[in-house]
């Protein structure tokens, strides 16, 4: 079903991580998803989600409805994002140019004991985006396309979808549970707050 | 009291005092302008203004909890926002309130339609709505049941206040007694 090459997530996230020059907003999901961001390097500008899984992209969303200027990165697992496949057509209907969306595809629930989940076999995500109204949504082949993708997506004129095969590794971080801080931090690093 | 749909439609500017108005009234005033919402039925006066009224950015969402998502990063994003259900919907919140609203502590504030009470003809709708008030208690979230239209406006506005100075979510729910609620003839 998929030509593309099974890459591994902490090193695509790095790769976008140093992509990031003009404090864009990055929206972790649950699990592995925000612990590889967390791995990745710490930015005011992440924010890392402990539950309310499949909200990664809803809450992207609400970022880059406040903030149209500025870009805003969301990323999400598999199974998590079929949790909340509806969100799709919600952006897909609002069009926000400034959301770049990547859904990392191991086709298992890595955490909680690698169980495949129920899209594993037969669902694609890309075209389940493609039909939902995200018609900028592909598959990346390999670690340069992924690059080239989210070059594509820094000026791009409406939401853009990358996804990824990725390999059954767990992240290779663990997120500091503070969410009062996670989110505090978070709004310093939009602007919107100075710390105390 | 004030039934929306027996109303005629006032033209903006007037003193239109139903209680759709008032709520659009206070959130303008509280400076929220993104307003996703699963519709309802007894909402549909006001989703309609909102979508009338340039200030707002409102839109339907497939899950009650998708609009909590991106209400709740709007907010964080430095834009005011508000969300719209009925009881049931909010019947599907318990996790990302646990887990996203109460925990980072952000403003979440909730408008709930209430179904299920005074007249109610789906048993399922009557069943849903009594777990609303357990679920919002085991959180000690605060709620506020409105019945009257004269304390409308007081109610809306300072929970509005009292969620953005707390950093606390509030769910304002409109009783039948506020609405009219949803009658088996509609």
């Amino acid at each position: 079903m998929r030509n593309t090459k099974v890459m591994n997530r902490f090193d695509l996230t790095s790769r976008l991580i140093g992509k990031l020059k003009h404090e864009e907003a990055v929206i972790g999901g649950i699990g592995n998803t925000n612990f590889d961001l967390w791995a990745a390097g710490h930015r005011p500008q992440n924010f890392y989600m402990l539950g309310s899984m499949g909200l990664a992209f809803p809450i992207a969303l609400g970022v880059a409805l406040a903030q149209p200027d500025r870009r805003v990165f969301a990323l999400e697992g598999d199974g998590s994002l079929l949790m909340q496949l509806g969100a799709l057509s919600t952006i897909a209907a609002l069009k926000p140019k400034n959301l770049v969306m990547v859904v990392m595809d191991n086709g298992i629930y890595q955490i909680t004991g690698a169980q495949p989940t129920p899209a594993a076999s037969v669902a694609d995500i890309v075209a389940i985006a493609i039909g939902s109204g995200l018609a900028n949504s592909a598959w990346a082949a390999d670690e340069e396309d992924f690059e080239r993708l989210v070059d594509a997506a820094m000026s791009a004129t409406e939401p853009s979808l990358i996804a990824v095969r990725i390999d059954d590794k767990p992240g290779v971080g663990t997120t500091r549970r503070d969410p009062v801080q996670i989110r505090e931090r978070f709004m310093h690093g939009l602007g919107v707050r100075e710390p105390l | 009291m004030a039934i929306a749909e027996q109303q005629t439609q006032a033209p903006p500017g007037s003193s239109d005092r139903s209680w759709h108005s008032i709520v659009l009234q206070s959130l303008k005033r509280n400076e929220i302008s993104l307003v996703p919402y699963v519709p309802d039925r007894v909402l549909t006066p006001l989703i309609k203004n909102l979508h009338a009224d340039p200030f707002f950015t409102t839109f339907a969402t497939a899950r009650e909890e998708e609009a909590v998502g991106i209400v709740s990063g709007a907010w964080m994003g430095g834009r005011r926002g508000a969300v719209l259900m009925q009881t049931s919907g909010f019947a599907t919140l318990a996790n990302v309130l646990a887990s996203l609203a109460v925990p980072y502590q952000i403003p979440l504030i909730m408008f709930v339609s209430e179904r299920g009470t005074l007249g109610e003809f789906n048993y399922g709708q009557s069943l849903v709505c009594r777990t609303m008030r357990p679920v919002l208690d085991s959180l000690a979230l605060e709620h506020h049941t409105i019945t009257r239209l004269d304390e409308l406006e007081f109610i809306t506005d300072r929970s509005i206040k009292q969620a953005v100075t707390t950093q606390a979510p509030v769910a304002l729910i409109l009783n039948p007694l506020l609405t009219g609620g949803k009658t088996f003839d509609k």
